[in-house]
């Protein structure tokens, strides 16, 4: 048990009535809100009363609770609600889940991205829930005349022993919710969780499983029109004229016209990131007849003389703008590879140094190097890119799938001339975000489409609209050197990496800490194509890197490879080099070890190659051992094992599916994915090309284990995701013989 | 405009649209059945399958003129409850994460059934090859299939 003061986010304790300004109705649902799975019909309440801005209550003991972030797969609308639920002390099966609008002045930060929704709520939600308990145990305590102290709670129940006296949360809502918020409030302790911890299944899924209408792009209302934009078929074109003759007389087209989705003026924010301003654009009654007119129209463009713009900052509204600037020029993959080799060649920033480095290498005895790469990504949601926009003389309506709302709304309130208290952001369930829609793009040409043909408004990106419209995983390369003295131990370390357009280097990560004498370095090279957060952004390159030189290197050292690393983690905890490393090098040890334990890892089968890799990121510990085998020259990962450090577990059905997916998602873009272009085009543009990993290709058993602790819960997005890539490269050596240095794989596998 | 009969989950709709459209656009924008998901409108993701008959087919590239009087079952028609053995064994194995693809899974493990009713995993491989899940279910799907053939 554990007391909080209930002002850390005292804002979200406010009721609806008490909030100042903006046109927001409350409990606008779009959506009709999901029970939890299971038989029972709940009946709904006459009236509700609020308890704070996540909680309200019905007087027959019903409950709603409000999920605050964006929904992508990642099961935040169960997970977030259940912490609620466990420090209310209610039943799950007497709560409705509803997602709650973009509304920050009642949720705060609503953000979807870096793994961040579980550890960033658990705070605040279980403080809300808490308050909300008390608020009604002071409510019983001051009707049955009995010191609160000794009324307790259980199954949404309110109980006082001694007299006997007993009430449902119903019955004493109305007079809860008119209690002012206590100061402080009591927690749970961890070990008397009932509802944390457990598997509660996903609360959307009766909706998902028989069709309804859950996503942006399902979306409809009256004198709707569908809009699609062409953009440029090349990163570094723009828009020079077009013919829309053929087009305009089409069936079911109302308009075709260019929109400037950002102008010059605008102060963009990180999350503004965009490849291009300015389209044709297609609006007509129904996307199939949109498509053909799309289809239709002949568009010139242009090179692109080098464009700059106005950058803010994301985080800090008013801070100093910079001018940020998008080269020229066509560029290929080609390019790309010659140009990061010879980067990889020079020096770099340096951005970190322990010890002597360079005295360490000049006297070493060996020296082994290597250098990794890896291409450009695509996201690929399943659901491609869309939003709803509803744009009139005096507010903004707008429904679609986005991961950061708050950081769109900034720029709609710039470009629509309109204050942000007038844009209402209803968060739609997405389908699939993988970082994709922390950038919010879509939002700001939706709503400039519906603004100039002053009707509601579809905008549907094609899937080829969607893969080469730019946002990408950077593509990268790292170059590995370790020092080994004449008896073979480690005496340097050193790490060199960048990317197009930016560098994958942690500066604290590990092996900074383990090892005396360590350099890492970084370098960058600009690029007009954009790019974007992606699962695990930076970590899930350089975690493959990494851990793959660290295979090889215990190889090379003769050293069993999770004996090395555990070595190396030992001296990080015992004895750590730098007075800054951001891991916990006993819970990083800690993964290792059960991961080792779990696999039985020194007893491989027979006719099975074994790679292992760990990786710590987004707060999370992950280890990964894969089992491969090769049947006809094609690599299969039959069986995975997984050993997690996230902390409390808070959905844990929930957790293991985020694992087993962040696995195949690893698998499957290590052997398969990449992006390659020429003169400025993507060279693919669907899934005829872009090679996904499918059902026959994924693994078929991933065994997930969590580290159990009472450490406050982490996030489990990402981290299972980047130590995918190095254990099926170590394994592909144990099958092969062969390093594997370059993504994907499966390039490699074809050439030998 | 020409109008198309189409018999979709057990009732005659009549629509007016150009019979060269997907039977796809037709289900979300003109019924308002929007359980069948656009994922890459050239048979590659498997997000918009639906039963013709008794055959899963990728509805963005069906045009309606090539139906005819051919039986057309959705997501929406699969069950009268939401309480098809897939449907349920979907629940029991909690499989979906973000769900986009989920209801192109299900129609195409339903053509499977009906075709092997007690599929080894290799059948449910080759059957469900062309189904993309970016969230990477896989294993799940398998293993709802397997329960909803058990049941």
């Amino acid at each position: 048990m554990t007391l909080i003061k209930t002002t850390v986010n005292r804002r979200s304790f406010l009721k609806a009535a008490l909030l100042a300004g903006g046109g927001m109705v409350l409990h606008f649902s779009w959506l009709a809100g999901c029970k939890p799975a299971g038989k029972k019909v709940l009946e709904m309440p006459e009236e509700w009363f609020e308890m704070n801005s996540y909680i309200k209550i019905g007087e027959n003991g019903v409950v709603t609770l409000f999920n605050p972030n964006p929904e992508f797969g990642q099961n935040v609308k169960t997970s977030l609600p259940m912490i609620l639920a466990e420090e209310l002390d209610i039943d799950w099966e007497q709560v409705i889940v509803e997602q709650a609008d973009f509304y920050p002045e009642r949720y705060g930060r609503q953000f979807t991205g870096g793994s961040q929704s579980v550890r960033q709520a658990w705070s605040p939600l279980r403080t809300a829930g808490a308050t909300a308990r008390q608020m009604l145990i002071l409510a019983a305590a001051g009707q049955w005349n009995v010191p609160a102290s000794e009324i307790t709670t259980e199954h949404g129940t309110l109980l006082h022993k001694s007299s006997g006296k007993k009430a449902g949360y119903g019955e004493m809502a109305s007079a809860a919710a008119k209690i002012p918020v206590p100061e402080e409030v009591k927690l749970k302790a961890v070990s008397d969780f009932k509802v944390v911890g457990s598997s509660k299944k996903n609360v959307e899924i009766k909706n998902i499983l028989s069709g309804k209408a859950l996503f942006g792009l399902d979306y409809k209302t009256e004198g709707m029109l569908i809009a699609m934009v062409v953009h440029p078929p090349a990163f570094g074109m723009r828009f020079k004229s077009m013919d829309d003759k053929v087009a305009k007389s089409m069936p079911g087209v109302k308009a075709i016209f260019t929109i400037d989705s950002l102008k010059e003026d605008i102060v963009q924010n990180f999350f503004d990131t965009t490849s291009f301003t300015k389209f044709a654009v297609v609006v007509g009654n129904t996307t199939w007849e949109v498509l053909q007119a799309k289809k239709a129209l002949k568009v010139e463009w242009e090179q692109e003389p080098e464009r700059t713009f106005k950058m803010g900052s994301s985080w800090t509204p008013g801070a100093e703008t910079i001018e940020a600037k998008y080269p020229s020029g066509l560029e290929s993959t080609e390019i790309h590879q010659a140009k990061m080799k010879e980067f990889s060649k020079k020096p770099g920033n340096i951005i970190r140094r322990d010890g002597d480095p360079e005295s360490a290498f000049r006297s070493a005895t060996k020296i082994l190097e290597r250098t990794y790469t890896a291409p450009f990504l695509a996201h690929n949601t399943m659901e491609p890119v869309n939003c709803f926009a509803h744009v009139t003389a005096d507010k903004a309506v707008l429904y679609g799938p986005i991961q950061a709302p708050e950081f769109v709304v900034g720029t709609l309130s710039q470009r629509l001339s309109l204050p942000k208290e007038k844009i209402e952001i209803k968060l739609a369930r997405m389908g699939g975000g993988f970082g994709r829609r922390a950038y919010g793009h879509h939002f700001i040409e939706a709503a400039v489409i519906s603004q100039q043909v002053k009707a509601p408004v579809k905008l549907v990106y094609t899937r080829e609209d969607e893969m080469t419209a730019g946002i990408y995983r950077p593509t990268y390369s790292a170059t590995y050197r370790a020092a080994l003295d004449k008896d073979n131990k480690l005496i340097a370390f050193h790490v060199k990496a960048g990317g197009i357009p930016e560098t994958p280097v942690h500066a604290d990560r590990f092996p900074a800490g383990a090892i005396d004498n360590y350099l890492a370095e970084g370098w960058q090279i600009p690029s007009n194509i954009t790019i974007g957060a992606f699962r695990a952004p930076r970590s899930n390159f350089i975690a493959s890197a990494e851990q793959s030189f660290l295979d090889e290197l215990a190889m090379e050292m003769g050293k069993d490879p999770i004996d090395f690393r555990l070595e190396l983690l030992e001296r990080a905890k015992t004895n750590p080099v730098g007075e800054k490393n951001d891991y916990d090098a006993a819970r990083y040890a800690g993964v290792l070890q059960l991961v080792r334990e779990k696999s039985k890892w020194k007893e491989t089968p027979q006719g099975v190659h074994r790679g292992v890799s760990a990786y710590f990121c987004h707060n999370s510990y992950v280890a990964e051992v894969v089992d491969l085998v090769m049947k006809n020259n094609a690599p299969k990962v039959e069986k995975v094992v997984a050993a997690i450090d996230c902390g409390v577990v808070v959905n844990k059905d929930g957790a293991i599916n985020m694992a087993e997916g962040a696995i195949i998602d690893g698998i499957g873009n290590a052997l398969y994915g990449e992006l390659p272009f020429k003169d400025g085009a993507p060279q693919k543009n669907n899934f005829t090309t872009y090679r996904l990993i499918r059902m026959n290709e994924a693994p078929k058993t991933i065994d997930v284990h969590f580290v159990k602790n009472e450490e406050d819960p982490t996030g489990m997005g990402e981290p299972p995701f980047p130590p995918a890539f190095a254990a099926v490269a170590n394994a592909l050596y144990r099958a092969t013989g062969k390093r594997f240095y370059n993504q994907p794989f499966i390039n490699e596998l074809k050439s030998t | 405009m020409i109008a198309t009969k189409l018999n979709i989950n057990k009732k005659t709709h009549t629509v007016e649209v150009d019979p060269s459209t997907p039977l796809l656009w037709v289900l979300r924008e003109h019924l308002d059945l929007v359980g069948t998901k656009y994922g890459c409108g050239v048979a590659s993701c498997g997000a918009c399958t639906v039963l013709l008959d008794e055959t899963a087919v990728r509805s963005c590239s069906l045009p309606i003129s090539a139906i005819g009087d051919k039986a057309i079952t959705t997501i929406e028609g699969l069950s009268e409850n939401g309480d098809h053995p897939l449907q349920q064994a979907w629940e029991e194995h909690d499989v979906p994460q973000c769900g986009y693809c989920q209801a192109g899974q299900i129609m195409n493990a339903a053509a499977l059934l009906k075709s092997k009713p007690n599929p080894t995993d290799e059948d449910i491989d080759t059957a469900m090859t062309g189904n993309l899940c970016r969230c990477g279910t896989y294993l799940r799907i398998k293993a709802a299939i397997k329960t909803a053939a058990s049941y």
